[in-house]
């Protein structure tokens, strides 16, 4: 989960990590308050999880309440990139003097937790690591051991942080890393990490990206999650424990296993390039189990987005038998209707594997007009797509 | 031959006394395993009955090594004990650890596999978050279904858990050595390039399917591997062409950031090294039949 930047600068404060004096508002009245809880001139910044919103308009100075009401009332409701702006962030600002670079994130490649230091910040860092790389230093932190002061000053060091500001970067490294570590964190980012001209370490910007796996240890990080901005359809399926992403299309995919239904958004849009330019409607992964009541769930999930024309159901008979997978999607149907919402979009439905031809059997024998099987996956994603191009 | 798991491969299972421990170790009897014990500090010294076969329970990994000279381990326990049971695995400085548990922090699994390696890598680590490794006709250590295929000649190894089986049943009639999962989470234990390295070197593999996914670079890290190591003919796919970027599609590692980690970039890479790459998995089996009817 990518946190707003406001909640990252809460999430630092909380850390005992400098950060400026601020508050969010969602609405131009309680930007009013915070303006006014803070004094003088502040800054206003829409929150969005978007780079490049400076130069969108999104980021402005203000001097006094009045002002920063009106600019609250520019950016609020602003489009950047697509996202809407329903929050600011407001902040005192600082006499910046340097702008540095600092992030802890994961290293997938070598399976370790990496530093990343700059005393170029302020900028984009792929772009300072591809022209001067020698100013970019990346220092693999072992898990178990971590950020202690020495790791910290080595890296402070290998950067070419001045020496003037080492002893305070070195202690924003190691209480950085343990918040990194005690909110399990994927990424924290700061950029700028800057220097003001009375000598004074901030951390100016916040980008922290949290491990849903770590969920079950951190029940306060469910407050963080941003409601408005998730889709209806993906929090319902969420309520329902389904791992479901809504995509822009209209063939509704169900199927089990993440790799399987990744493939089968392929296999669709593949077909759909005959039919019309059908996409994949949404990715929903039922896992292995597959009973009638997640199929249930699922099929009500998928039918109820109304852009879907058609529905593919895929499933590979694993561990669940496909005469299981068979009787749950037939008496799905049956449990809709009794929940007074009868289906009435066309299934394709391709079961393969374990005792898939006792599943056909059933499909079969359910005499359901609105069931069509295909027995390989190409044709069926050939069927669904060409069902969906016939009722867009 | 097959790699990392044999028919003299003794298996024992940490969460067997659990509901999915007990129903895959039951599974993995009837698929032929030897299964030789459980682990469970709270129930030591008890034996769980299956259909039979009566399994002693221990209190440690250890104390089931010296009893039985077991050499793998299953571990189904959950996510809040997982990085617990493998540094225990470790300690007890056992061959194979097959980590099927789904959900695990991977600051567990960082720090579990940093221990590993200061440990010297005695341990072999499959996972987490996978369906685990099968040798067909030989052991079956994990969830992947004993029956969808018979031993053959085609070694496998995938990110992804029913594209594996979805694979498996595609070419059943020639069968494969062994079928790895190597599980879809950002950081796990075994890599494509250590499967790709393993079946290189068994004499029992003749060609290999190698199934990835979209994001981080794997993909990429296994071409450059191939080019250099693997004269065996390689089989490419890559689910996730058609992912838009930013969205995470159920396993935590595969999500597009930025420019980095697209089906389009992985497929190129692959090609470049000479692995035939397929469009969707039945034209990924079809490439692979033409290479394999040819011997």
């Amino acid at each position: 989960m990518d946190l707003y930047e406001y909640q990252g600068r809460d999430l630092f404060e909380r850390h005992g990590l400098p950060v400026l004096a601020g508050g969010v508002a969602t609405t131009p009245e309680e930007a009013r308050a915070i303006a006014e809880r803070l004094g003088g001139r502040v800054v206003v910044k829409a929150q969005v999880k978007v780079g490049g919103r400076g130069k969108a308009g999104g980021v402005k100075l203000a001097e006094g309440a009045e002002e920063t009401v009106a600019r609250a009332t520019d950016i609020l409701g602003m489009d950047i990139k697509g996202h809407t702006v329903h929050k600011v962030m407001i902040t005192v600002t600082a006499d910046v003097a340097e702008e540095y670079y600092f992030s802890y994130l994961l290293d997938r490649a070598n399976r370790t937790f990496l530093c990343i230091a700059s005393v170029a910040g302020g900028m984009d860092i792929e772009q300072v690591a591809a022209d001067t790389p020698e100013k970019v230093v990346k220092a693999p932190i072992d898990a178990n051991t971590g950020v202690d002061e020495a790791k910290a000053r080595e890296i402070v060091s290998a950067a070419g942080f001045p020496a003037e500001v080492a002893d305070q970067v070195v202690e924003v490294a190691v209480k950085l890393w343990q918040a990194f570590v005690a909110e399990d964190a994927t990424l924290v980012e700061v950029n700028p990490l800057a220097t003001t001209k009375d000598g004074k370490l901030l951390l100016l910007d916040a980008k922290v990206t949290l491990d849903e796996n770590a969920a079950f240890r951190h029940p306060d990080h469910e407050a963080l999650v941003d409601q408005a901005s998730v889709d209806p359809l993906e929090q319902a399926a969420k309520s329902k424990d389904l791992n479901y992403v809504k995509l822009d299309g209209e063939v509704g995919i169900i199927g089990n296993g993440a790799g399987l239904v990744m493939s089968t958004l392929d296999v669709v849009a593949y077909a759909g390039e005959r039919h019309g330019g059908v996409k994949p409607a949404n990715f929903l992964d039922i896992g292995g189990g597959a009973s009638a009541e997640v199929m249930a769930n699922g099929l009500e999930i998928v039918l109820s987005d109304p852009s879907v024309k058609s529905v593919f159901v895929n499933v590979f008979g694993g561990i669940t038998a496909c005469d299981a997978v068979a009787n749950g999607i037939v008496q799905a149907l049956a449990l809709l209707e009794q929940r007074g919402e009868k289906a009435t979009k066309p299934l394709v439905v391709r079961l393969d594997g374990n005792n898939a031809e006792a599943g056909r059997a059933i499909l079969d024998g359910a005499n359901n007009p609105l069931i069509q099987r295909v027995d390989t996956m190409d044709g069926a994603a050939e069927r669904a797509a060409e069902l969906a191009a016939a009722g867009v | 031959m097959a790699i990392w798991l044999t028919k003299d491969s003794k298996v024992i299972v940490q969460g067997m006394t659990g509901s999915e421990g007990s129903k895959h170790t039951r599974r993995m009897l009837a698929a032929g395993t030897n299964v030789v014990g459980g682990v469970n500090p709270r129930k030591a010294g008890q034996k769980v009955d299956f259909d039979g076969t009566e399994l002693p329970v221990f209190a440690s990994v250890a104390d089931a090594m010296k009893e039985t000279g077991a050499d793998v381990t299953v571990i189904f326990v959950p996510p809040q004990f997982t990085k617990a049971a493998v540094v225990e695995a470790i300690d007890a400085g056992i061959d194979l650890a097959v980590v099927i548990t789904e959900g695990v922090p991977v600051h567990d699994t960082a720090a579990f596999w940093a221990y590993n390696v200061a440990k010297g890598e005695r341990t072999r680590i499959i996972g987490p978050n996978c369906p685990g490794i099968a040798s067909p006709g030989a052991s079956n250590a994990g969830i992947i279904p004993a029956d969808i295929t018979g031993s053959g000649r085609i070694g496998l190894v995938s990110k992804s858990g029913t594209l594996t089986y979805q694979m498996m049943y595609e070419l059943r009639d020639i069968g494969f050595s062994t079928c790895v999962g190597i599980g879809g989470d950002p950081i796990i234990g075994t890599t494509h390039i250590d499967a790709l390295a393993a079946f290189e070197a068994d004499p029992e593999t003749d060609a290999i399917v190698m199934i990835g996914e979209i994001g981080g670079d794997a993909e990429e890290r296994a071409a450059e591997f191939i080019k250099a190591n693997v004269t065996k003919p390689v089989v490419g796919y890559i689910a996730g062409f058609t992912a838009p970027p930013g969205k995470t599609m159920g396993h935590a590692g595969a999500i597009i950031s930025g420019s980095a980690g697209t089906a389009d970039a992985k497929k190129a890479a692959l090609e470049a090294v000479g692995v035939k790459v397929g469009k969707t998995p039945t034209e990924t089996a079809k490439l692979m039949r033409e290479i394999m009817s040819g011997r």
